[in-house]
């Protein structure tokens, strides 16, 4: 009787032995098909974001020869001198045939109001290059950059592009002579924004950027830090505590242009901070960083053993010796790591910036905390959001760095974490 | 680590104490806030302003019209804006906000058009509308079909059942939200235009103005008419990947993408720059500055920022504004205004 049972019941896993396998397998499938799925959007994010804004770091540029003429340029008023005209003479130098006015100032067009500006320096620094004739390279146009890299099409009706026949067959006099070449783009990472394409750069988003999260971590960490500890070390388990601790959850979840609604009426209209400057920004990411820093924080906290706080008060430690000599800097790793995820979140944030006026047009790279900026992903916005066709790639390009440097945080924190984390 | 603690904080305090002193000094840069139609036409004439001039670049946010009133109107304080862009012109009620907020003596400068175009891909063909069809395919509700008084539901579902000379194709239009300067410019442009023409609403007006009002201006919310957001380079976008639909968005994006889109004639004229300058294409608006009197003098490079954008090297018919995609105005209206704004004439509003 026994015996037949225990056969049967062999028999019974034996029969259902496949199936099981079977079920475990596509178990195994869906989990590996999601991670595919993830990785491929991902791929796809990535690879149309590179390939969308890598041309942006080469730029276009015209070896023009320039004669500075004493003529043009009055060595006591340098600053108001013509430059553009210097410019022009050297551009139609390439084309004698040019005679239509115009048409001439169509030709002038080929390079950048930039280089005028960039003429004006090399003399500013330089007095004694009047007279002389020297070969420099200049900015192209734009346009031209578009059309060389092909962005504009050749093959549609001239009324369509952007750039006319005649401008073509320009381009390709200057290139076929060697005169038009594609170099790294050194704008794009020394210039404020600006209208013209070619001259926009990401200098001043960058320092806004910077100075913002400067605020926001020089804030946020030690009043995080320092509210995790108390609420984890000292403060009694009661229901006040209980109503902290569900309301820092609570925040943590808010949407962040919550945040700026509070700093647009707390710090710009109560307090009257400048408007646009990284300063309030960072004060308006300090409120939206907090939360993350104190959950990490205590998290951190909890995970140093009892017993470490146990020996260290039965040596004859205080409590505040036992906390700053033992528990915080066996914590601090854990600290460091959710603050830099926090500031990560905090390098990313438009919508809080929107409300107090960090969405705006600023040329000047900003030089401290008071002075206009803008950050990262509102540039990226504001190009987003431009006419001009250059600007999509360098709205790409744009997007690379901002990743590269969220990568590279996030980058720290794992290293941080690996390096000086303890496991118990 | 607690020491390293306490240094942070100190900073930070340090930091935060000489940043709130610092802001209470006046302001060295001029302060533009508004349209967003207008922004790249103000941030290039900025851009040139700062390079050309001794005073710093003007920072100019773009908030849209009426949230740029708002803030130009909140007071004459150096922490208020000293200019803001419209494309509209100021309202009576935003002219009395600013009034009471102590705002008394505003300039207006009318800086050139902004031609508003109804366009679809390249793939497609040009499609001829009128503003009749424009409002008979958007409205939420028209006179019906069959005749007679009553207004319907719009019921048309392809533009070949508004007129037999369109295309047969579902009325798909991308266009602004209502928080849009551009959208009350093309309701106002088209819509009202074209809504008075139609007898059975024409009646409304002396019978129900309010009813008549709402007639002409509600834009139909069953589909056919999308919101595609803020942003015109996204309906571009959008249109190169459905050649069928149509999008309403300003001159400049049309101008800088003639390779992939085509602007729809609009009761027979295209929406050609020389349409739009001569006045021919009907669905131009004009583009506006306000600037606030107090503030000239107060903030540095006020009077030559307005001189800058109203030279004929900025706003002339070959200026760099017109490169832009600004409709220049006509050579005796530009020396009216330039006069107007170097007089820094304040504005009647009638």
């Amino acid at each position: 009787m026994s015996k037949e049972q225990k056969i049967s019941t062999m028999d019974r896993v034996n029969v259902g032995l496949a199936r099981r396998y079977r079920r475990e397998r596509r178990f195994r499938l869906f989990g590996l098909a999601a991670i595919a799925a993830s990785l491929l959007f991902l791929v796809l994010l990535l690879v149309s974001i590179v390939v969308k804004g890598h041309t942006a770091f080469r730029q276009t540029e015209i070896l023009l020869d320039i004669h500075f003429d004493p003529a043009v340029l009055d060595v006591n008023n340098l600053a108001t001198a013509n430059y553009a005209a210097l410019v022009r003479d050297a551009v139609l130098v390439f084309f004698p045939q040019v005679e239509d006015r115009q048409d001439k100032r169509i030709a002038a067009k080929l390079v950048s109001t930039g280089a005028a500006y960039q003429l004006q320096d090399m003399v500013m620094n330089k007095p004694e290059l009047i007279g002389s004739t020297k070969p420099v390279w200049v900015l192209a146009d734009d346009e031209v950059d578009m059309f060389v890299k092909g962005h504009i099409p050749r093959d549609v009706p001239e009324t369509e592009r952007r750039v006319s026949d005649k401008q073509m067959a320009w381009i390709d006099q200057l290139a076929a002579t060697g005169r038009l070449k594609q170099k790294f783009n050194t704008t794009f990472f020394q210039a404020g924004d600006s209208r013209e394409p070619e001259l926009a750069g990401i200098r001043g988003a960058v320092m806004g950027s910077m100075f913002t999260l400067i605020v926001t971590l020089l804030l946020s960490f030690p009043i995080g830090v320092a509210a995790a500890v108390y609420l984890e070390e000292f403060a009694p388990k009661n229901r006040w505590t209980d109503l902290i601790e569900v309301n820092i959850n609570n925040l943590a979840a808010i949407p962040s242009i919550v945040f700026g609604l509070l700093g647009l009426a707390v710090f710009l209209n109560f307090m009257n901070l400048p408007r646009s400057a990284s300063l309030v920004g960072g004060l308006v990411l300090t409120l939206m960083t907090l939360p993350t820093i104190i959950i990490a924080s205590r998290a951190s906290l909890k995970s140093v053993p009892p017993s470490i706080r146990e020996a260290a008060l039965g040596v004859g430690a205080s409590k505040m010796q036992t906390i700053s000599h033992h528990v915080l800097p066996l914590a601090i790793p854990g600290m460091m790591t959710g603050a830099i995820i926090g500031m990560a979140r905090a390098l990313g944030e438009t919508a809080p910036l929107l409300m107090i006026g960090m969405v705006a047009f600023i040329v000047d790279v900003p030089q401290g905390f008071n002075d206009p900026a803008t950050v990262l992903p509102v540039q990226i916005y504001l190009w987003a959001d431009s006419p001009e066709r250059a600007f999509v790639e360098r709205t790409s390009a744009a997007i690379m760095v901002l990743l590269f440097l969220l990568l590279a945080m996030n980058a720290a924190a794992v290293f941080l974490r690996n390096k000086f984390e303890r496991r118990w | 680590m607690q020491k390293f603690g306490l240094t942070l904080a100190a900073a930070s305090m340090l930091i935060a104490t000489a940043s709130a002193t610092q802001a209470a000094d006046g302001r060295d840069y001029i302060s533009i806030v508004g349209s967003s139609t207008v922004y790249p036409f103000s941030t290039t004439v900025a851009e040139q302003f700062g390079k050309t001039s001794k005073f710093k670049t003007p920072k100019i946010e773009s908030t849209g019209t009426g949230g740029g009133m708002k803030l130009f109107c909140t007071g004459a304080g150096v922490d208020t804006p000293d200019i803001t862009n419209a494309s509209r012109r100021m309202k009576t009620s935003e002219m009395e906000a600013c009034q009471k907020n102590g705002v008394t003596e505003v300039v207006e400068v009318k800086v050139g058009y902004d031609g508003i175009v109804v366009a679809n891909s390249k793939k497609a063909e040009t499609m001829n509308l009128s503003r009749k069809e424009l409002f008979l395919a958007l409205a939420k509700q028209v006179p019906s079909p069959e005749g007679g008084d009553k207004l319907v539901a719009n019921p048309y579902k392809t533009w070949k059942d508004i007129n037999k000379a369109l295309p047969d194709n579902k009325i798909e239009v991308l266009g602004p939200p209502p928080t849009s300067g551009t959208r009350d410019a093309f309701v106002e442009l088209v819509m009202d235009e074209s809504c008075a023409e139609f007898e059975s609403i024409k009646a409304l007006k002396k019978s129900d103005e309010k009813q008549f009002k709402a007639v002409c201006q509600t834009v139909r919310e069953d589909g056919a008419y999308i919101e595609a957001g803020e942003n015109d380079n996204l309906i571009v976008q959008k249109l190169e990947a459905n050649p069928k639909s149509l999008g309403i968005f300003g001159f400049s994006f049309l101008d800088q993408n003639a390779d992939k889109i085509q602007g729809s004639a609009v009761d027979g004229q295209t929406p050609t720059f020389e349409n739009i300058a001569s006045g021919k294409y009907v669905v131009s608006r004009p583009l506006f500055i306000y600037v606030k009197k107090a503030h000239v003098g107060m903030i540095p490079g006020i009077a030559e920022y307005l001189a800058e954008f109203t030279s004929d090297r900025a706003w002339g018919e070959n200026g760099y504004l017109a490169e832009k995609g600004l409709i220049p105005m006509p050579k005796e209206e530009r020396k009216t205004f330039a006069a107007d704004a170097k007089a820094l004439k304040p504005v009647v509003l009638k």
